[in-house]
């Protein structure tokens, strides 16, 4: 009896103990959450940081960058991340936006399609359903399957914006992160997607937009026009653990450049 | 002629539909072991992913997982043998009975993503948990809870009425018969509903997706930092492979190593309930 | 002592109400916020632009369940009979335990499987832009409950009495008339639960069919991207924040799932009860 019961109280205790101590004060973790398109950078970052500061551990959970704008709204996360610029709504609930980087938003096709070339009118066209074939751009006879992100994605947020298409769309498919996208423009001879610059691999191409190739220079001096910034977002009036503040300082810092350009990104200063 | 045709097609059926349920496994099987097994390696099992060396480990996914199967087990299997050992041997109203079997009955069929759901509004945002293991963990106590109720409720019922009233007549006290008499001839029902529960802890994905997070970092579990903690299980991770990263090797090494976890759970299952049955 | 295990049984309770309750409660406001019948009935679901209407999400659960039924039952209810009638002994002993590691396969497995063979595949023998799409869904679902049905109606059928077909075989029937007019007739109430609950897997799963049914809240159409109540949930709860709008529509996309739930267990409940009477 007295041993059943002293281990379902040491239980309880253990259990209230933890639940006692999360919040904000969480000894050295700092959990981000957010934009998919973020992974290669968050990824060098984080890792660059545990080098420095190897009692604080950093998560990163890609869910997509109005996930981490709402989670650290909601404070289910430390630090949100977003690869948009934060809405006035947001900026209004008290969003705080910390630029780390810019990122071009390509415009991918599989590697063996030929049409590599379009205008920001054409690709409009495509994403609104007003171009369905590839022989209406000069490529082969075939349907384009058009890949998008999912409502939420800061990508998808920063290309309708931009190229000026919001909420008119027919996409044949969304997908919940950027991998996913590439990973299936990849395998689809006929699919066109957008995903972040930084992650564009030679599984895919990433065509050139009004004559325009995209790469970290054209990203830089602005003529490549379809780019967005990489934020980290905290809430205003909610005070950040000593370890989220440390992890926020460094990635804001010149440190951090030589990581952000290693992962694909473009260091904005 | 109409009876041989009956005869001919009922054969072609049966032979028929085992051969596709035959093959569909031997195909689903074999598919995942010959895309997963490669990848495997001591690396892959003892490191963490590192994007600077462009190396992939699975320890922290590993670690995650036995993680929350200890915390929520630890939780759940106090209270729901409990609930077990009060439904079979104290309750008196019969329609309070029914009604709590009814309703981990009704839990047992509830889809877990109306755990996740609930999940993340209780633990992770009103009980301010943040997406952490420890929420993750919370919320599965509650998915797993009717598995372990019903299975320890089940063998408590075959234990015999006449071990009770003797170790009663002999006078023993109620508790005293439940600890020495009851619970020790029903163990067999509370492991079986253990293992159950871990099997279904190592399966979910939807829950732990949206209440335990995703980072594939290596977690600090000492008592300071493990309320922090967040990440990804197994089943997380291979879906963060296989729709995030496209790194589909990866993803197909992770699913082996879940096909193999399947087949010592299963059997362990079948196993140890015969031999606890036994003794 | 007694105390202590009434409280776990009242905690057990305290669960059951704690979700049910939860999700009326959380359901109810975006339900009548949005009206009841622009929310079942409306056909767009666009949370961007504030448009919440679930239709096509319920018709791709329900076609989507349908779907993995008509598929999923036959073969599995066949391949039932022969495992506990007509297969030699070695070869049931075989198929049995794969059958149940079928089902215990973690869900993103099938995914998995899906994705990188079934997709592929489906986008290449019918020439489709994408191979993402409500067929796809329905045969990974029928896949994913058949070892359910397998092993429940074979259990069903090993529970005929011996006696009723040794009679029929002596009346001059052959094996196979016996199986599927005596032994089959004699298990269907087993048999029909092991349908209910197949049903009650489909329309729960979400992760698996996240995977390769495309989600896009389209209205359901065999070759095309669709979202089931499941994936409704499950895409969005990231996204939306607590409190709004959408977080609360997401609810009632749960209330209304959990409705269907509790519809197929009373179901399961009275087909349950007919076999005891009967």
């Amino acid at each position: 009896m007295k041993k059943v019961l002293s281990l379902v109280l040491t239980a309880a205790l253990a259990i209230s103990t933890l639940a006692g101590c999360s919040g904000n004060q969480q000894g050295g973790t700092v959990n981000t959450d957010g934009s998919t398109s973020m992974a290669d950078v968050m990824g060098a970052l984080t890792e660059a940081f545990k080098a420095k500061e190897p009692d604080i551990t950093v998560n990163y959970s890609g869910t997509g960058s109005g996930s981490g704008i709402s989670g650290v709204l909601d404070g289910t996360c430390d630090i949100g991340l977003s690869s948009r610029e934060l809405k006035q709504e947001e900026v209004d609930q008290g969003a705080v936006a910390h630029v780390v980087a810019l990122d071009g938003v390509a415009v991918v096709v599989n590697p063996k399609n030929p049409v590599t070339d379009l205008t920001t009118q054409q690709i409009a066209d495509i994403f609104t359903g007003k171009i369905t074939n590839w022989s209406e751009l000069g490529g082969a006879d075939a349907p384009i399957a058009v890949y998008g992100r999912e409502d939420g994605s800061g990508t998808r947020g920063a290309f309708e914006e931009i190229v000026g298409v919001e909420g008119e769309c027919a996409y044949t498919n969304e997908y919940g992160s950027t991998g996913d996208v590439i990973g299936n423009v990849a395998s689809n001879e006929n699919a066109i997607g957008y995903a972040s610059l930084s992650a564009v691999d030679s599984s895919v191409t990433a065509a050139k937009v009004n004559g325009v190739t995209p790469s970290e220079a054209t990203v830089k001096d602005g003529s490549y026009t379809i780019q967005r910034p990489f934020v980290m977002v905290t809430k205003d009036g909610a005070a950040l653990s000593e370890a989220a503040q440390a992890f926020l300082d460094f990635a804001t810092s010149a440190e951090a450049a030589e990581y952000i350009a290693a992962a694909g990104a473009v260091y904005p200063n | 002629m109409r009876r041989r045709l009956y005869e001919i097609t009922g054969r072609a059926l049966l032979y028929g539909c085992a051969a596709v349920t035959a093959s569909l496994l031997l195909f689903f099987i074999g598919y995942i072991l010959f895309r997963g097994i490669g990848g495997i390696s001591w690396r892959f099992l003892s490191t963490a992913e590192s994007v600077i060396n462009g190396t992939v480990g699975i320890l922290p996914a590993i670690k995650n997982t036995v993680f929350i199967i200890v915390v929520s087990l630890m939780v759940s299997l106090p209270l729901g043998v409990g609930a077990a050992v009060y439904l079979t041997e104290y309750a008196r109203n019969r329609r309070f009975v029914a009604a709590i079997e009814f309703a981990s009955e009704t839990l047992a069929g509830i889809p877990s993503i109306i755990y996740a759901l609930v999940g993340v509004i209780i633990f992770c945002t009103a009980l301010k948990l943040q997406k952490t293991l420890l929420a993750g963990s919370l919320t599965l106590v509650i998915m797993i809870l009717p598995t372990i109720i019903r299975s320890t409720q089940e063998s408590l019922k075959t234990v015999p009425q006449s071990y009770r009233e003797g170790a009663l007549g002999l006078g023993s006290g109620k508790w005293h018969m439940i600890r020495t008499v009851v619970l020790p001839s029903s163990v067999d029902g509370i492991v079986t509903g253990c293992i159950l529960a871990v099997g279904r802890v190592v399966g979910e994905s939807a829950v732990l997706m949206y209440t335990a997070g995703m980072s594939m970092a290596m977690q600090s579990f000492s008592l300071d930092r493990v309320a922090g903690a967040s990440g990804a299980t197994l089943t997380v991770a291979l879906y963060h492979y296989a729709k995030e990263n496209a790194d589909f090797s990866v993803a197909f090494s992770i699913a082996t190593i879940l096909l193999i976890l399947t087949v010592i759970i299963n059997f362990s299952a079948s196993f140890l309930g015969r031999k606890l049955k036994r003794s | 002592m007694q105390v202590l295990f009434t409280l776990c049984g009242l905690v057990a309770v305290g669960f059951v109400l704690l979700i049910t309750v939860y999700l009326v409660i959380s359901g109810i406001p975006a339900i009548r916020e949005i009206g009841l019948f622009r929310f079942l009935f409306g056909k767009t679901w666009a949370a961007g632009q504030d448009q919440y209407g679930i239709l096509p999400l319920i018709l791709t659960s329900i076609y989507g369940t349908a779907g993995a039924i008509v598929i999923g039952v036959p073969i599995g209810f066949f391949t039932a009979v022969f495992l506990a009638k007509a297969a030699p002994k070695w070869l049931a002993n075989l198929l049995r335990p794969a059958v149940s590691l079928l089902a215990g396969i973690p869900s993103v497995v099938y995914g998995l499987v899906g994705m990188c063979v079934l997709v592929p595949a489906l986008r290449g023998w019918l020439r489709l832009p994408a191979g993402d799409s409500l067929l796809a869904a329905i045969l990974v679902l029928a896949v994913m409950i058949l070892p359910s049905i397998i092993s429940l109606s074979e259990t069903a059928l090993e529970a005929v009495p011996r006696e009723y077909e040794e009679a029929s075989l002596a009346l001059g029937a052959t094996k196979l008339e016996t199986y599927f007019r005596i032994s089959a007739p004699a298990a269907k109430s087993g048999i029909a639960a092991a349908v209910v609950l197949g049903i009650g897997r489909a329309i729960g799963e979400a992760m698996a069919i996240m995977m390769v049914a495309g989600n896009v809240a389209n209205m359901p159409a065999l070759t095309q991207s669709v979202r089931f109540l499941t994936t409704g949930i499950a895409i969005e709860l990231n996204y939306s924040q607590d409190g709004s709008l959408q977080r609360q529509a997401l609810f009632s996309i749960g209330l209304v799932l959990f409705l269907f739930i509790m519809l197929i267990n009373a179901f399961l409940n009275l087909v349950l009860k007919r076999e005891k009477e009967g």
